[in-house]
Order: C-alpha cells, then structure tokens, then sequence
C-alpha cells in the first residue's frame, strides 16, 4: 500500500487555453470548441486521433455529452467529473492516470466554465436539497476564506495593518503579472492604494483581495512520455499527481487554528515525495497557486514549503514570489487577474507551466528562474475553505530523469 | 394541589423608541419604546426561547420531574408562520416534548392566548401553554406604536389525580371566569397587512359588563373579595375598555400591575403570559393574583402564590430582559424588519428552500440541536454523523444536546455579500464548553461588539423563508449579563 506517483510516465505534448473573461457571446460549447482545438493543434493531431476525455466542470453541464456533443466526439469515452475548485486539476489527474495504466495511447483533460451567464457576483453552486442546518449554505467564499486573516495575524503577531498591506501586496503582484498576459481577465496593472481602500466584502478582505468571475476553457493533450516526442520537442512530463480531500472535521472538532490548510501541507507533501522533491523553494522555476482570495495565497506560501511557518509574510513584503523573485507565484497573474471559472482554472494554471517551462512565454514575463535553469513548475488547486477542504498539487518539469 | 409549576417570558432584544416613528413620518410615535422581535425571530421562534426558559425552571433543580413529563402543548398566536400547518409541532421539537405529547396551535386570535392558558390549566395531565405574538400594523399606526412582541410559557401540573407528577406548584389555580360575546371589536382578513378597530368608545361599552362577570366569577371560585386581590392584571388590546377594568370595585389600587406599555408595549396573545411572568418574579408567599383578559369576551384567571415560588423564579426575570434591551433600532430598519420595506437583495441566488425528506431525517439536530457523542472516546460530532472523526468509531454515537451549553466565538467574520433578511451577515466559529464546533451565524450582535473570545448562547431562530418555506435553525448570540464575562 502506498502512493507512488507515475512520475514522468506520461507527458503533456499540447494545450489549449482560452482568453479568461466576460465571454458574454460565448458559450460554454464555444469555449469547448476553442480550447480543444487549440489543444489538438498544439500536439499537432486532430481530435480524432485522441483516444479518451476527461471533462472537469462544476456546472456548465452535465455528463460526457457536454463535451462530445460540441465536438460531434463519434462514440469515444468522455468522463465528466467535477472535485469542487480543483475540478480541472483533477480531470487532468485523471486522464493521466488513463494513459499511464496502459488503457488508452492520448487523452484530453479539458475543463469549462460558463459562470457569466448566472449574473450573481461571486460563485454560486446548485446544492443538493437539504435540511438546511449546517451553516453551509448561508456564507459565502469570501467570508470563509477571510477567516485565514485574522488567525493568522494574531497567530504569528502580526499588526492586523501590516497584513493588510501583505494582502495588497499578493493582489498587486498578481495584477501585475496579469497586465503582462493577454489572456487574463483584468489586464491592467492596480495601485496598490485601490486594492486597499476596495470596499469591503467580508472580514478585511476587500473586492481585490477576492477573484473575479469570468468564463474560461484550458485543455491538455496527454501520451506516454516514451511517445511525446513525436509530438512534440518540448513535452512537459509528469512528475507528481496528488489529490486529498480533508476530513473536513476543521469546523467540527476544536483543533483546527484557520492559519493553514493541512488538506495542502498532506497533498504537497505527497507530491514532492512522488517527483522527489526536497527544496520547492530553490527547486522550482514557478508556482500557479489558488490566489482565490488573497489570504489564501499566504498560507499557501506556508502550508507548500515556500516559507517557514509565520514567515510567509516577510517572503511577500520582500518580493520573493514576484515576477523576478527567486520563486515567482502566479506568473500568469493567478486566479486573481483571471477570475476562476472553476472547471477551467487548474488547466489554466498548468497551461502558463506548459509556457514558462518551454521558453514560450512572452518575453515580458519570461522567468530569470527558467533561464537559470530550473526546469519544475508546480500547481495547486483546492476546493472548499478553511477547514474543509480538497486540494491538488502536480509538479511538472522538461527534463525526464533516467 | 395543581397550578403553575414553571413559567418563562421572553422578551426580544430590540426597542424601537417610539419617537423615532414620528422623525420619520412627521407625526405619530410618541413616548417611550416598544419591542420588536429581530428579523430572525417568528411567533414560533419566540415561543420557542420562552418555553425554554420554563423547561430551564422545571429541569434546574436536580432530580425533579423534567421535559419528558409534559403531555400538551397549547400554542397561541395571532400570527401564526404557517396556517394548514401545525406550528407549535416546531416548538415541540425545539423544546425535546417526548413524542408521545400532543402540540396543537390556538392561532388567529389574540383571544386564543388566554384560551390556551385555561385549557392548559385544566389540563389532567402535566401541560404547557406558550403565547407568542408580534404586533405591528401599518406605518403610523397606533397598532404599531403601542403593539409589542414578546412570549410567555407556562407549565401546569402538580400532584394531580394520577398521583405521579410531584413537582412542586408556583402559583395555584384558585378560580377562573370567562364570558363570551360577539361583536366587532377588532379585525383582520387572513392576509391582510394590519388590522382594523371599530371605534374604541363602543369597545368600552361592549366590554364593561363582560370583564365585571368574568372577574367576579372567577373570585366567587376562589373565594376572595375584591379587597384580597394583591395583583390585579387586566392584559388586552382594547385601551379604553382595559383602563375601565382596572378601576374594578374593591380592588386595592396598590394592587394594579404596571402594563409594561412605557418599555416594551402590548405583546396581543402574548401580553397576559408576560404581564403573568412579570408578577411571579416578585411576587411573595402565598399572595393573590386576579388575571383578566379582554378580548372578544372576557376570561379571568385567579391564583395563589405558594412558598415553593421564591426558589423557582425563570431564570432571566422579565424585568432584567427589559433592561437588556437595545433602542438602537432605526425606525427604516424596523420597517423592513416587518415587510413594510422591501431592500435591494444582493446579486445571489435565492436561498434554497428547505427539503423535507431531510428536514425530518436531522429533525432532533436541526430543531432540537441535539449533535452525538462518541461514547468510545467523548468526541463531540457536529452535526451528528455515524463516524467519529476522532476515534473513528462507527455507530457508537448518543444523543448530545447542545441548546443549553454556552460557547465562545473562536473565529468570526461578517459577510457583506451573502444573502440576509439584515445585511450584513455575522459569522462566527464556535467552541462549544466541553468540546465540539459548530460555524453559524449570530444574531442579536452588532459589527462592533463581535470579538474572539466573546461568550454565547445558542438561539432557536428562523434563518429565512425560501418557497415559503420557513428555515429553522440555531444561531448564536452573546451572553449579556451578569454570566456574559469573557474568558
């Protein structure tokens, strides 16, 4: 018993991803057809010359039609699944595990999500019916996600102003990452006086410290690494795949202090065990981490090995995960600049490692840590808030070990 | 001996000070203040926190005779949350009534208060009446400016014919009187937002004989003249005709009992329970009381206050939650509270109604709060699952009610994008004494007063109606008080 990883068993060998936005003349077919096409262009075969699909959706549709029936699929097998915000990591986890137990020689991961045409702000999910006593449906992310920012300064002693500036400064970064990406949703550059004097929309946290809603498509073309190079000459292998969902006993038992998330520090953990990583910080070129709210991306810092515990703070004020920080976090601008259109947005953070890793990012933020040499991206992606949660992490990286 | 064994009033914790009603609409309001259930609170959930207290006093003193022995419930209100439907089978699985009792509504009428209290009073077996009522009526009305909201509940029993029920009596029922007449006092069509009042110099003239042959039965009962009477309560929404009353032959003037009208107004259905409540917390040994209830007739009720009463008083006297009550209530905020003033929603979906398949599954949890222990290892679940997320026992859970333990808020926030009747929204993380969390909302709290460490108390409250549909569940409020100190 155990978990051993498939590390670089398969590969990445093509992606697609679309602009992330307000696609109001777009449908979530739309966005199907345009980030399958992409992604089979990319690995330069047709869709008919993938073998299975994994389709990651939270609510744009239901079962595999939602994705065959766009692209007229002719009788092929299409899962679609859905693991809360990790819903695309997780189609991607999937459609490697396919290729790699030998059932099928490609696979798609796609993941979609058509939230614009809702009009709420903020996300909302379909429940199942309910008794309606279990606090679940009463609060929103953001209010959830803003107990982080309290726990946390008082935990580590940190002036409930000074962290307000740590936040600004996680949203600041992430904007101007964003402004370098053309398919970002907010591509402008933000003061950092804006992002702090937001209106409130729960806790501290104000409206930029909180994602955007936007609509959104990402797919991956995934072969057995032995055969990604008659894809293509810069494949993205597979290092490690690690999924956990919590016990989700954070707000039920009294332990839980809302300064971490042990669902990340347990998946990291296992992931860097599987690609035989030591030292994320100095080991990895780039970091796509789920910036849903500012606060998150904090603990995160902490929760996968990039700070010590307390630290993380000090490492954002100092600009360690900037752009030209020694481990950039959210090159691509995050959830942050690109809203999170759930299904799409794991796919989307693997497909800035796609362009990072292989010099294909443009030159405005290009990586000094890829150029040095460092050849590891990882992802995260988690579903839930604070004390219950699921959370993914992978790493990735061009070199194959022997 | 039977009688009042245990009895209970709440008050909400907001005042509206009548004043305000006059800064906004240019006239109207007057002195004074009245109270106002929160928009959280229904006649149901009201009724439910003053049956708590009464089970508080019937439970609280170790090896007497508890919950488990009442066998009717009487449910009074003018405004019941749901016609066709039962609403005091709510209140029944809020207070944990064993299920062999029968809960029945006495609703419509503010008449049906005092009808509950007499059949519960009659009762053979050990019985409890709740009256629970919110007053309102159009904007500048003297409905509005003189109504209140609040619920009374009273236990009766005793050592009665089957000899069983030994707990000791309060006040004993000594005498009763009603009389009945049909006239046009006071209205309302189902549905209709207010009610109508014919003019109230008829009333007075209609009800001055009805309320003289009900009082002076109801002392022939028990023996008394007017002159024995120590606390004379004359409850009713009819004003002229209340004031008429209280001036009755004989009686000591001394022995009126203040209405409560200056602080929190005329609770309707629930006033007699809570001017009743308010008379057995400072009654003495052993002393006379002489209810009278003018509404659509007249309905007396005599009793006599025995030794075992000093030791037995509710635990939050309705003189302190008068005290505790906040008049920072904005008059627009008491309008919308009410229905009178429709607020702009957030951009989220409707909340989900409620299902009932699952309703009844978690009816012990969800009304009743009742979570499980592990009884391999002590561990609070929350709500109550099968597995134990300590030991991970499974299927070794017992009930373990939690309504009555004190908590301390670890955690909290507020949410300004959620959907509530009240934006914004209070969230807190709590640590139940003796283990266990629970995330919920709090109510009956300000932004500023919410901190880590803050003592509360769990409340039954009516969370919003979806499909109409009323949600019921628990929320948290602080402790105010002397036993609200901080940690």
């Amino acid at each position: 018993m155990g978990s051993h990883g498939i590390r670089d068993r398969v590969a990445i060998v093509g992606m697609g991803c679309t602009a992330f936005g307000e696609h109001w003349d777009k449908s979530a077919d739309d966005l199907l057809v345009e980030s399958a096409t992409a992604a089979s262009a990319s690995a330069g075969i047709g869709l008919d010359g993938i073998d299975a699909f994994w389709l990651g959706t939270m609510g744009s549709g239901v079962s595999g039609l939602t994705l065959s029936k766009p692209l007229r699929l002719p009788y092929k097998p299409v899962t679609r699944l859905e693991n809360m915000c990790a819903t695309g990591s997780e189609s991607l986890r999937n459609a490697c595990y396919a290729v790699a137990s030998g059932a099928y020689d490609c696979a798609m991961a796609i993941g979609v999500e058509k939230l614009k045409d809702s009009g709420f702000s903020g996300l909302a999910g379909s429940n199942a019916p309910s008794a309606g006593d279990d606090g679940k449906a009463d609060t929103t992310a953001p209010a959830n996600f803003s107990l982080l920012a309290p726990a946390y300064a008082q935990k580590y002693g940190v002036d409930p102003a000074e962290l307000k500036d740590v936040l600004t400064r996680i949203a600041w970064k992430n904007h101007q990452n964003g402004a370098r990406n053309p398919r970002a949703q907010f591509r402008k550059e933000v003061p950092k006086e804006t992002i702090k004097k937001s209106p409130l929309v729960a806790g501290m946290l104000g409206i930029f410290d909180c994602s955007g809603v936007s609509d959104g498509s990402a797919a991956a073309i995934v072969v057995r690494a032995e055969e990604a190079h008659r894809y293509t000459d810069r494949p993205l292998y597979v290092k490690a795949l690690s999924m956990v969902a919590g016990p989700a006993d954070g707000l039920s038992g009294s332990s839980y202090d809302f300064t971490t998330f042990p669902e990340v520090v347990a998946s990291a953990r296992d992931a860097y065990q599987q690609a035989g990583i030591t030292s994320p910080r100095t080991e990895l070129a780039l970091a796509e981490v789920h910036d849903c709210f500012t606060p998150t991306e904090l603990v995160l810092m902490e929760d996968l090995g990039f700070s010590e515990r307390g630290q993380g703070w000090k490492d954002v004020l100092s600009g360690s995960f900037d752009l030209g920080g020694d481990l950039p976090v959210n090159p691509d601008g995050g959830l942050k600049a690109f809203g999170h259109p759930i299904g799409a947005s794991g796919l989307r953070m693997m497909f800035e490692a796609w362009l990072q890793l292989r010099g294909a990012a443009p030159e405005e933020r290009r990586l000094r840590t890829v150029g040095e040499g460092r050849s590891l991206a990882l992802t995260h992606n988690l579903g839930g808030g604070p004390g219950e949660c699921v959370s993914f992490v992978s790493v990735v990286g061009t070199e194959r070990s022997a | 001996m039977r009688g009042v064994t245990s009895y209970g009033a709440y008050i909400p914790y907001y005042r509206l000070e009548r004043g305000r009603i006059a800064g906004v609409l240019g006239s109207g309001g007057g002195r004074g203040t009245r109270s106002v259930a929160a928009y959280d609170e229904d006649t149901t959930s009201l009724a439910v926190a003053a049956g708590r207290a009464a089970l508080t006093g019937l439970t609280g003193t170790g090896g007497q005779p508890g919950r488990e022995t009442i066998r009717q419930l009487f449910f009074a209100t003018t405004v019941p949350a749901y016609a066709d439907k039962t609403n005091a089978t709510a209140v029944h699985a809020a207070l944990r009534l064993p299920a062999g009792a029968l809960a029945v509504d006495m609703a419509g009428a503010v008449r049906s208060g005092v009808g509950a209290l007499v059949t519960a009073a009659q009762s053979p077996v050990p019985a409890m009446a709740v009256l629970t009522d919110i007053r309102t009526g159009l904007p500048g009305s003297a409905d509005e400016r003189d109504g209140g909201d609040g619920a009374a509940a009273f236990i009766f029993g005793g050592d009665g014919e089957d000899g069983e029920d030994r707990t000791p009596v309060l006040a004993e029922i000594i005498g009763q009187g009603s009389a009945t007449a049909e006239f046009l006092d006071r209205w309302r069509a189902p549905g209709a937002p207010a009610s109508r009042v014919w003019e109230e110099r008829f009333g007075a003239q209609a009800y001055g004989p009805l309320a003289e042959a009900a009082m002076a039965d109801a002392l022939k009962g028990a023996g008394l003249t007017p002159g024995q009477v120590d606390h004379l309560i004359v409850a009713g929404l009819p004003a002229r005709a209340v004031s008429r009353a209280v001036r009755a032959p004989g009686v000591p003037a001394g022995a009126v009992v203040d209405n409560l009208a200056a602080s929190i107004g005329n609770a309707g259905a629930a006033q007699p329970g809570i001017l009743l409540a308010d008379v057995l917390d400072r009654a003495g040994p052993d002393e006379t009381i002489l209810l009278v209830v003018l509404a659509d007739g007249a309905a007396a009720l005599a009793l006599r206050t025995t030794a075992a009463l000093a030791a037995h008083r509710q635990p939050r006297q309705v003189a302190a939650q008068i005290a505790a009550g906040n008049g920072a209530l904005e008059y627009a905020t008491f309008l919308s509270w009410r229905g009178f003033l429709d607020r702009e929603p957030p951009r989220r979906p409707d909340p989900d109604p409620v299902a009932a398949p699952p309703a009844q599954r978690r009816a012990d949890w969800k009304f009743g709060l009742v979570a499980a222990k592990c009884t391999r290892c002590g561990t609070r679940s929350l709500p109550p699952g099968r597995v134990c997320e300590q030991c991970h026992a499974v299927d070794e859970m017992a009930p373990e009610p939690l309504a009555g333990v004190p908590a301390t808020v670890r955690t909290y926030t507020v949410d300004r994008l959620a959907y509530t009747p009240s934006p914004p929204m209070l969230m807190a993380v709590l640590d139940f004494d003796g283990g266990g969390r629970m995330r919920c909302q709090l109510t009956d709290a300000a932004e500023d007063e919410v901190r880590v460490g803050l003592r509360v108390e769990m409340t039954f409250r009516r969370l919003v109606t979806a499909a109409g549909v009323h949600n019921y569940f628990w929320k948290a409020r602080p402790v105010r008080g002397e036993d609200g100190t901080d940690e």
